[in-house]
């Protein structure tokens, strides 16, 4: 269980996150919309403490986030996390992309690290490309590699950051029914997204960000249907 | 010895010069090693310090390595070795020209390094710190192998000028190349010779660090 409590984050003078509160149940799909700079992916980023917060706190499983004696290096392999820019490392063949923190972080031997990456890359359906580089895969296919990088360090949770808004149109859907696949194994999964008909289809819930807060939050029948917010309303008038 | 008495001052290239100036190379390569490698070493922690970009840091670390790059090599090389025994630390000229080269590289490298800590982008080093990976892990499996990929070529023009340029550690009595050479110029008055063949074992000296580091940049080439 994640619990975000009050949670302000200012950069400098800019208030970006203005008391969030949050909790998210294992097993739970939730969807963040609102637009953009409204504060959803520094959220993510304080989640798995990628960024200092200053006010409220975090837990991850009862575990402060930004408490003094976190191991952060350690609660990190709990948090899954998929970026806008899939930050492959350029250097490695996918599978060397995915079998690098098992091996490192975790402690896995090579053999072991190699295995649990082949398995992860055929998971999102990469398992043509285990010895290729990135520079000659596709960005829907960097970005699913960039899940199974995710996914080989076993988390119990996994927080996208707008995975689908650097991709050209055509490659959105193949991640997207990457994103499907692990909801319905029963994942996790935080999802700041402008995918309105992902957040639709496949959220338990969704909320919608609005200057730094929620401004409301539920099942998507009645975000989408029937939004109490006027605000709501007058964002899902303009995307749609 | 000539059929009349009178005293050569002058005498011709012989093979066993070519010994000597060997040795010469020798050490041309010996304080080439050390300054490259020392210079290389610390550059590459004064870039790590630098990019971190505190401003203590850029205002000191900074402005003595914009010293030690701006200031002509055989000016530095002069001053050093007159001002190491001031301090009372007198050292040989193997030793200050060493030190100075050492130092001098240093500047060229950080700057070098800094660029490629630089090309590795802040998102991609978050994505490696997501997968738990501590700081270190990140520099050592991320930063270096990207980094080091994006300035090779860089650090080659480095060391070969570097190597070059220890020809001014001659100033100080050094006996390298360039020195060994204008020893046996003024002994046989064929300058034409001795720097022909004293240019040749410069490039004998520079042709493997240039074809190692292409080839490298070819083995990291994915396309």
């Amino acid at each position: 269980m994640i619990e975000i409590e009050g949670v302000r984050k200012s950069f400098g003078p800019l208030e970006v996150l203005r008391g969030i509160d949050l909790t998210v149940r294992n097993g739970e799909v939730i969807s963040i919309i609102g637009a953009s700079g409204s504060g959803k992916s520094t959220l993510l980023y304080c989640i798995n403490g990628l960024e200092s917060i200053q006010g409220g706190r975090i837990l991850v499983d009862g575990e402060d986030v930004h408490g003094r004696d976190t191991n952060l290096n350690r609660l990190r392999q709990r948090l899954g996390m998929v970026f806008q820019q899939w930050n492959s490392f350029p250097h490695l063949t996918a599978l060397e992309n995915v079998a690098l923190a098992p091996r490192i972080v975790k402690g896995k031997s090579r053999a072991e690290a190699r295995e649990i990456a082949r398995a992860q890359l055929e998971h999102v359906g990469l398992g043509d490309k285990l010895d290729v580089y990135p520079s000659k895969l596709s960005g829907g296919q960097q970005q699913r590699l960039a899940i199974a990088r995710a996914l080989a360090m076993e988390p119990d949770y996994m927080l996208f950051d707008e995975a689908t808004s650097a991709l050209d149109p055509e490659l959105v859907g193949e991640v997207l029914d990457t994103m499907r696949l692990l909801a319905n194994e029963g994942a996790t999964m935080i999802c700041v997204t402008h995918e309105m008909g992902f957040a639709r289809d496949v959220s338990d819930r969704v909320a919608f960000v609005d200057e730094g807060r929620i401004e409301e939050i539920g099942p998507p029948s009645q975000i989408f249907g029937a939004a109490q917010s006027e605000k709501t309303q007058r964002f899902l008038a303009k995307v749609r | 010895m000539s059929e009349t008495d009178s005293i050569e001052f002058f005498t011709s290239f012989r093979v066993e010069d070519l010994w000597f100036l060997l040795e010469a190379a020798g050490r041309t390569l010996l304080i080439s090693v050390l300054g490259i490698s020392g210079g290389t070493v610390l550059g590459i922690a004064f870039g790590w310090l630098l990019s971190i970009g505190r401003w203590y840091g850029a205002a000191t670390l900074g402005w003595v390595l914009d010293v030690f790059r701006s200031v002509p090599l055989i000016i530095q090389l002069v001053l050093f070795f007159n001002f190491f025994p001031i301090v009372g630390f007198p050292l040989d000229p193997f030793g200050a020209g060493t030190l100075v080269l050492v130092m001098y590289t240093s500047a060229l490298v950080a700057q070098v390094a800094r660029g490629g800590i630089e090309a590795v982008s802040i998102s991609t080093r978050r994505a490696a710190r997501s997968l738990g990976m501590s700081y270190w892990q990140d520099l050592r499996y991320v930063v270096w192998p990207i980094g080091i990929r994006a300035v090779l070529p860089s650090w080659t023009g480095v060391a070969l000028g570097v190597l070059k340029d220890t020809a001014l550690v001659s100033v100080l009595g050094y006996m390298e190349l360039l020195r060994a050479s204008q020893i046996l110029i003024t002994r046989t008055q064929e300058p034409f010779l001795v720097l022909a063949v004293v240019g040749a074992f410069y490039f004998a000296l520079s042709f493997p660090i240039a074809r190692f580091s292409e080839r490298l940049e070819r083995r990291w080439s994915h396309d």
